[in-house]
């Protein structure tokens, strides 16, 4: 089998920048903690509306600057569907979905998660510039999909 | 008629006008015709979805997400397949002496006659909005039983036309003791054994979850499950449209263009990587999902950066040959022999954008299938820009381009310099339209517009506001694409029913393999190395997160229908 000096070039080139890629995805991964949303906690679907800490969806404040959002994303609409955090808040979203699938999303940040029902699903971020951010589903949902967001409001006010 | 007693005759003087017998240029027909039948529905959906993106022409949401479903379903799903299959039966017909054996093309008639019984069933019940669940279908969303049975039939019907191909292969295999196989053939039954595996997931996703659910036979399914299953499923589905688009460029464009096959021994080394390494890769479509641990992702991740590999491969043979053309007519220089390929041919510059619009499919899939840069990108329009230049573009041009040669071989019709003239401004509609598309949605999805979405305005949000003017040029794309897919069936229909009868043979094109094929290792053609490695190696990916998807599972779903 004659492989062409050129095409050896190629390959191996090839071949070391995607180990590189596969090796700095994996040191992002799992040295410097940066892994996507993969929570594995469990829940009954049909009663997580009346399961704590579902029951009652809301920002709770755990910390300096530090908040829990425990929401719920359902057709067609999130729970609570308007937040308001001082610039510079770290934001645990925990949530999850009481029927089909969807999605949560806030453009311009990574907060980027598939809400799956029976399962709960985590992700922080911290807000550093202020401005009123979009949080919408963008996974098809039904006929009431484009209308399923909240708004997350980001204030100048320092803690 | 008289022509067809014409033709009959000159075929017994040996100067016959067809390279296929007449029972193989029917099935072939029929598949390609109900195909591009597909495209025809296709884009009119698509023409609708970009307009109401845009706000020119607001369908109902509803009816927006039916076309969405109709448009992924006829095109993808459909389209793609009948023209894989009719393809490769004419290709395998071709190179594996001459005519289809009377069992396979039984076999290709059964395969054109489920795939449509399940074709029109699920097109039915789309239409009549018992299953707008996009082509995806995600449960607990549940539609009809009639719409899952008939995607279960499209999937057993294509079976039977990977049957049709085997039978062929194997026939040959048999009369020719220890020899290399011709690699049309090799690289059919490598597509259809890559397309038999993968659609195992889908088929026990759809038979034994989904069916049994919609029927009330099971009161729940189990959500993850069945979207590993899918994805399991959805991601070789690509390299199931992409395998035969390299056949096309291994094969055809040589000949095409005055040169060789590149290399017989590398081409078949590629299709066994992509046939190992194109399966276990469905995670990188789940990684913001939960339920799935972050070690399984990353090994999977891996495997998604490994079937770059052979493609890779498969960029300097198609070079590769593009040069050896060049100089053989005198081209000269590091670029120079460029000016010499028959940029004139709309069948060469067809498959030309079409390997064009893959370089940029190749960058944005690593960033797609990238551990964390998906988390800026999933489920954006990023995702369907990548994917309107992976299939719209690269696939279906390439398939447009070859069914400028294929329908002529068929139809014993003339590839005229009018219709080559059509076939250029077609190819500039179809690719450039689809470029500005697919880069207009790249960018609204860098700036956070989500996929799959009907016109909303998120209350006059000032995100929503920046997505505007790019809008504008999806539109323009969109409309020139789809000038392109209707000038591309006026095409087809003067290929088929008016053309000019041609008076020599039309040949469908095959290169000729200039080395010695009998040198190519023995151990590449050997299936049954190759098909447990495969297995194996999705063994490895998907055993234990599979078995903990089903032990460490929430109570299941019913079905809920939201739309």
């Amino acid at each position: 089998m004659h492989i062409h000096r050129y095409e050896k070039i190629w390959l191996t080139l090839g071949a070391m920048i995607l180990f590189a890629f596969f090796v700095i995805l994996g040191l992002y991964g799992f040295i410097a903690g940066f892994t996507p949303p993969s929570h594995m906690e469990i829940v009954d679907a049909q009663t997580v509306r009346t399961t704590p800490p579902f029951d009652k969806p809301g920002l709770y404040k755990v910390g300096e600057n530090e908040y829990e959002a425990v929401m719920l994303g359902f057709s067609f609409g999130f729970s609570p569907n308007e937040l308001s955090v001082p610039k510079g808040a770290t934001v645990h979203f925990i949530v999850t979905t009481p029927d089909v699938v969807h999605g949560m999303f806030i453009p311009n940040t990574n907060v980027n998660m598939m809400l799956i029902p029976g399962h709960v699903n985590r992700y922080t971020h911290t807000f550093d510039k202020p401005g009123e951010y979009l949080i919408l589903c963008h996974e098809y949902c039904g006929i009431g999909h484009q209308a399923m967001f909240a708004t997350l409001t980001v204030t100048d006010d320092v803690t | 008629m008289a022509e067809h007693v014409v033709a009959f005759s000159s075929r017994n003087q040996g100067s016959d006008v067809y390279d296929f017998s007449r029972q193989d240029r029917t099935l072939i027909s029929a598949l390609l015709m109900f195909g591009y039948f597909m495209i025809f529905l296709g884009v009119i959906a698509g023409l609708l979805q970009v307009l109401d993106r845009v706000g020119w022409f607001n369908v109902m949401p509803v009816v927006y997400y039916q076309l969405l479903t109709a448009h992924g379903i006829v095109l993808a799903l459909v389209f793609t397949t009948y023209f894989i299959v009719a393809y490769t039966l004419a290709g395998v017909a071709k190179t594996t002496g001459g005519s289809l054996l009377p069992a396979a093309r039984s076999f290709g008639w059964a395969s054109f006659g489920v795939m449509t019984a399940g074709v029109i069933t699920a097109i039915v019940e789309v239409v009549s909005n018992r299953a707008t669940v996009l082509y995806t279908f995600y449960a607990p969303m549940g539609a009809s039983a009639a719409f899952y049975i008939g995607l279960a039939l499209l999937v057993v019907g294509s079976w039977l036309g990977g049957i049709a191909v085997f039978i062929q292969y194997g026939r040959w295999r048999r009369a020719h003791p220890g020899q290399r196989s011709p690699l049309f053939a090799f690289m059919a039954v490598a597509t259809f054994i890559l397309w038999i595996v993968a659609t195992l997931g889908v088929a026990v996703e759809v038979v034994f979850l989904l069916i049994p659910w919609a029927l009330g036979w099971t009161e729940t399914v189990n959500v993850m499950l069945s979207r590993a299953l899918f994805w399991y499923f959805g991601h070789p589905l690509v390299y199931f449209w992409l395998l035969p688009v390299y056949i096309i460029w291994y094969i055809s464009l040589p000949k095409l263009i005055g040169s060789h096959v590149f290399s017989d021994s590398l081409a078949r080394l590629a299709f066994i990587l992509l046939l190992i390494f194109s399966l276990p890769v469905g995670f990188h479509h789940e990684l913001t999902e939960p339920g799935i641990a972050e070690g399984w992702k990353y090994l999977q991740v891996g495997l998604t950066l490994a079937v770059v590999f052979p493609s890779m491969m498969t960029a300097f043979a198609v070079v590769g040959t593009m040069e050896q053309a060049g100089r053989k007519k005198g081209g000269k220089g590091l670029l120079a022999w460029m000016a010499k390929l028959p940029w004139g041919d709309a069948r060469f510059l067809g498959m030309f954008v079409a390997m064009l619009a893959f370089i940029p499919v190749g960058a944005t899939g690593i960033i797609n299938a990238s551990f964390q840069l998906n988390q800026v990108v999933h489920n954006t329009l990023f995702v369907v820009g990548h994917f309107h230049l992976a299939i719209a573009t690269t696939t279906v041009l390439t398939f447009f381009a070859a069914s400028f040669y294929l329908i002529p071989a068929l139809t014993g019709r003339v590839w005229t310099a009018n219709m080559n003239r059509l076939g250029i401004i077609q190819v500039l509609l179809w690719g450039g339209g689809m470029i500005i598309m697919a880069l207009s949605m790249y960018i609204n999805g860098l700036l956070g517009e989500p996929r799959r979405t009907s016109f909303t305005t998120y209350m006059d949000h000032p995100v929503r506001e920046t997505w505007t003017t790019y809008h504008v040029w999806m539109s323009i794309g969109g409309i020139l694409a789809f000038l392109g897919g209707i000038l591309f069936l006026v095409i087809v229909a003067n290929l088929f029913f008016f053309g000019k009868k041609a008076k020599e043979k039309v040949e469908f094109p095959v290169a000729d393999t200039v080395e010695d094929v009998q040198a190519t290792p023995a151990i590449l053609e050997r299936w049954s190395v190759w098909v447990p490695v495969m297995i194996g190696l999705v063994l490895v990916a998907y055993a234990v997160p599979t078995w903990q998807m089903i032990a460490h599972s929430p109570p299941g779903m019913p079905p809920i229908q939201t739309w």
